[in-house]
């Protein structure tokens, strides 16, 4: 499939404008969602942290040291990416599997179009900016995180701000945005495969859109472990 | 013209097109009819090129379809314009763009060329003031005259479509056929129609081809099929009981 992607390219000024569009309905459209998990979940990891701080001993700043960690290591990147292969992935795998079923892919090849470059390479671009969700799930993670911990009474913001910025590995955020990349990929082209290759009618529309949400989301933590063994261990 | 030269096509052991082979010709109206079943989308799909034959060839104007390189094929491609069954409008966008697709994608005009074009096939196709609708927003009828529109809104040389009466009323069906066979005349263009409808045989069966389980078992015109001995081709006209009452009283008269 992917090499028939980057083949027969789509006229240049309608490619532009389907970009456009795609980047609005995959990128634009999830900041809401995205950041509404953020915030709140940053909260809890923070309020969970301080809530298992028994010890006098262990320092308040580990409140905004495990939140940072969390969310930067794995929330955001991951667990957001699973998120959004439930809200990208499902959209892509029933807005493709639709046009299947409708005919609609068929009338663009006897028009002579590549249908999957007509439908697939907007996304792939599209996704390129998906690491730019990441990083504000990152920040209003690490807000909201310092939100509770402060305003919740379990820590101040001088020790939040202090753990925040205890043992900072610059390449933890590298770490992060490389397979932000990988995954951002994965979340254009898995459910992009399982509209595009379907066959029946509605209700198979239903089932793609499930299996593409499972097969993402397998074939992300996979790749996070890959990852995670090849850049971190 | 269109010329298709013992094709078959199988899916699996499934044999769908067992060596067909006939000729469409220009300015008129083919038809290829026959039972649910027969194989005469599939034959449309082979020769629209959505499906691939296992032997066989299919030429326009003389030129065999597998000898293309792609760039003819490419070029062929937009001399085609297809009316599906159920429209395959494309639902994000209005009527307008819908039409003007096909000239976005392969013309260099500027767009309020573009948009003389389309109206003046909208106009033709009887549609107008349904520019800012989308396709979720029209009549089904409605529907097949958008995808009309769209298909010959770059003039091309050749019209498929497959079932254009499917889901409609008798007299909206009865417009769409003329329509087709209007714009057929008007562009002198070949066109071949894929139907299992009686009503669209007799309205603008020039050429007919009739297919029985992948066989090609008849060809003539509207006017030779009423006169055929053929019992696959009789079984199929009488098959409705307004026919049968036709048949009956013109056999009462003679």
């Amino acid at each position: 499939m992917l090499g028939k992607v980057f083949k027969s390219h789509t006229k240049s000024s309608v490619m532009k404008e389907l970009i456009m569009k795609e980047i609005d309905d995959l990128i634009i459209n999830s900041l809401g969602i995205v950041a509404f998990i953020s915030f709140f979940v940053g909260g809890v990891i923070s309020i969970q942290t301080a809530l298992n701080l028994e010890n006098p001993l262990i320092p308040k700043s580990l409140i905004g040291f495990a939140t940072r960690q969390s969310i930067i290591l794995e929330f955001a990147p991951t667990f957001m990416s699973i998120i959004m292969a439930g809200k990208v992935g499902s959209f892509i795998t029933s807005s493709i599997g639709s046009m299947r079923v409708t005919e609609q892919i068929d009338a663009l090849e006897v028009m002579g179009i590549n249908s999957l470059n007509y439908l697939v390479f907007p996304k792939i671009i599209a996704m390129l900016f998906y690491p730019f969700i990441i990083a504000i799930a990152m920040f209003l993670g690490i807000f909201g995180g310092f939100l509770a911990g402060v305003y919740g009474g379990f820590t101040t913001a001088a020790d939040f701000t202090q753990g925040l910025q205890d043992t900072f590995y610059p390449f933890h955020l590298v770490y992060a945005f490389i397979k932000t990349f990988f995954f951002g990929m994965i979340l254009a082209t898995v459910p992009s495969w399982q509209g595009y290759y379907m066959k029946g009618g509605a209700l198979e529309v239903g089932k793609a859109s499930t299996n593409s949400f499972v097969w993402t989301s397998i074939i992300i933590i996979l790749t996070n472990y890959i990852i995670t063994q090849l850049l971190l261990s | 013209m269109i010329k298709v030269d013992n094709i078959t096509k199988s899916f699996g052991a499934d044999e769908v097109l067992k060596g067909i082979s006939a000729t469409f010709e220009k300015g008129k109206t083919n038809l290829i009819i026959g039972r649910s079943g027969s194989g005469k989308t599939v034959m449309l799909k082979c020769m629209i090129g959505l499906f691939t034959t296992n032997s066989g060839e299919i030429f326009f104007k003389d030129q065999a379809i597998s000898k293309m390189d792609i760039e003819a094929q490419r070029a062929l491609r937009e001399d085609i314009g297809m009316l599906f069954q159920g429209g395959a409008l494309f639902d994000s966008m209005n009527i307008e763009d819908n039409v003007m697709f096909p000239l976005r994608m392969f013309s260099n005009d500027k767009r309020p060329e573009m948009l003389k074009r389309v109206n003046e096939v909208l106009k033709r196709v009887d549609l107008e003031n349904v520019n800012h609708k989308f396709p979720s927003e029209i009549s089904g009828g409605m529907k097949k005259r958008v995808s009309i529109a769209r298909a010959i809104v770059n003039n091309p040389k050749y019209l498929f479509c497959d079932e254009p009466n499917s889901g409609l009323d008798p007299k909206t069906a009865t417009v769409i056929d003329q329509l087709i066979q209007e714009i057929t005349k008007e562009n002198n263009i070949t066109t071949v129609v894929v139907t299992h409808d009686m009503n669209s045989v007799m309205e603008i069966g020039e050429k007919i081809v009739f297919l029985k389980n992948g066989t090609l078992v008849w060809q003539g015109s509207n006017q030779e099929i009423f006169k055929t001995d053929n019992e696959d081709v009789t079984d199929f006209v009488y098959s409705s009981d307004l026919f049968k009452k036709i048949r009956d009283i013109q056999i009462k008269e003679h």
